[in-house]
């Protein structure tokens, strides 16, 4: 369970949201809507520890997420604005190197599988430079699919995605949801569940 | 954790070979500051012989200068580093992969083409062979060392001219004995002995110390 008590941060002089305080529990969807500008990134950031809040804290299990470190990262996804992809690298390599990064021992068929899932059958061989967005968002996005981590956190996962793309990640991240998966997630589209809870949080006014 | 030392290693030289230009750039940077000085000081022999091991040692800082500032900026601005941050893996170990296929990209081309180079100096035999092996030692420390100037630079805008502001002044004590070594073998190649202990004693320290820092610099700098 994630667990954030009485968060506040700021960019500059600004603060953009404080006295934040919420819980996701397995099962759990988390919509965190706002304006542009209003903080979706960086409390995404904050509940990583890529960025270190203003006061109060993160807890994973009881825990502070900046005490676990590496056995947080562990047991959390996060997928950024950036693909984190290589583009001279094809959609195999850098699935594979992704995949060894989060400690796994990947085996081939799976790589390859995951891709054909993602659509991109026909494509794992190529360097992603001559993908396109949407595409290299799907080479990106086949971590989801060979991925254990309980706690997924995704910012803005859907831009640049074609419709069936989209129907493809409501569809994952519905089942990782009803598998007791939690996943944060900031986007201005509706997810449906098929089961589990959605709750929604508000920043800035 | 071999594992996945050896991912990023292979990862980082793969992209290497697909971009070649970045590492012969380098070299043929090296290559060329080597070349100036002979042109420019004159071709007298026992001038050329003292400038030698200064003139090659410079060029080399220089070089390994020019491709630190690549280091971990590509992989910071695809998102790569970002993810790397929040792998279940020590970063300082990611690091350390990452330095090792630094070097091996750009101070090893450096190490095998610095005896053809170092020729154009009349440099004798015990000479050129002191010079190999000084490099052999010192440019690792320059990798090592360089790498945290490169993560605390990391997203700045002009960070190449901070990163050479910063970075350089801690090359010296590599230089002042690099060079000395190879100053020294003129007289007796087992004078050079203590020369290359003090090196290895800094190669041993910034192996162990450089890739902490570095990854606490890259902590501060993704923030």
């Amino acid at each position: 369970m994630l667990e954030v008590a009485d968060l506040e941060c700021r960019r500059g002089d600004r603060t953009l949201f404080s006295g934040l305080s919420f819980a996701v529990e397995a099962g759990t969807l988390l919509h965190v809507r706002g304006r542009n500008g209003s903080g979706k990134t960086t409390l995404l950031r904050a509940l990583c520890g890529l960025l270190t809040p203003e006061t109060g804290a993160v807890t994973w299990n009881g825990e502070d997420i900046r005490r676990l470190a590496d056995d947080y990262h562990r047991d959390m996804l996060y997928f950024g604005h950036l693909n984190g992809i290589k583009h001279d690298l094809s959609g195999i390599e850098n699935l594979r190197v992704a995949a060894t990064l989060d400690g796994d021992r990947p085996d081939e068929k799976d790589l390859w599988t995951a891709l054909e899932q993602m659509g991109l059958e026909g494509f794992e061989d190529l360097p992603t430079k001559v993908l396109s967005q949407g595409q290299k968002k799907r080479v990106a996005l086949a971590r989801l699919l060979l991925s254990r981590a309980p706690l997924w956190i995704l910012d803005e996962p859907f831009t640049a995605l074609d419709a069936d793309a989209v129907d493809l990640l409501q569809m994952l991240i519905a089942r990782h949801v009803a598998e007791d998966g939690m996943v944060i997630l900031t986007t201005h589209q509706e997810v449906p569940l098929t089961s589990g809870q959605i709750r929604r949080l508000h920043l800035g006014p | 954790m071999w594992r996945v030392f050896l991912c990023i290693l292979g990862r980082d030289i793969t992209l290497a070979m697909r971009r070649r230009t970045d590492v012969l750039t380098t070299l043929f940077f090296f290559v060329i500051v080597v070349s100036l000085f002979p042109l420019g000081v004159g071709t007298e022999k026992q001038i050329l012989r003292i400038l030698g091991p200064g003139v090659v040692w410079v060029a080399a800082l220089l070089a390994s200068m020019l491709a630190l500032e690549r280091l971990f900026a590509a992989d910071y601005e695809d998102g790569t580093l970002e993810q790397m941050l929040m792998t279940p893996q020590p970063l300082a170990l990611l690091v350390l992969a990452k330095v090792t296929a630094h070097w091996l990209l750009t101070g090893l081309p450096l190490v095998a083409i610095a005896p053809l180079v170092g020729m154009q100096y009349h440099l004798d035999d015990t000479a050129v062979v002191t010079m190999v092996l000084a490099l052999l030692v010192g440019t690792p420390i320059l990798s090592l060392l360089g790498a945290i100037g490169a993560a605390l630079t990391l997203g700045l805008r002009g960070g190449g001219i901070l990163l050479s502001l910063l970075i350089l002044p801690l090359y010296i004590p590599v230089l002042v004995y690099g060079a000395g070594a190879v100053t020294v073998s003129a007289i007796d190649f087992a004078d050079t002995q203590p020369y290359f202990s003090l090196m290895g004693a800094f190669l041993l320290l910034a192996l162990i110390f450089s890739p902490l820092a570095a990854a606490a610099a890259l902590r501060i700098s993704m923030e």
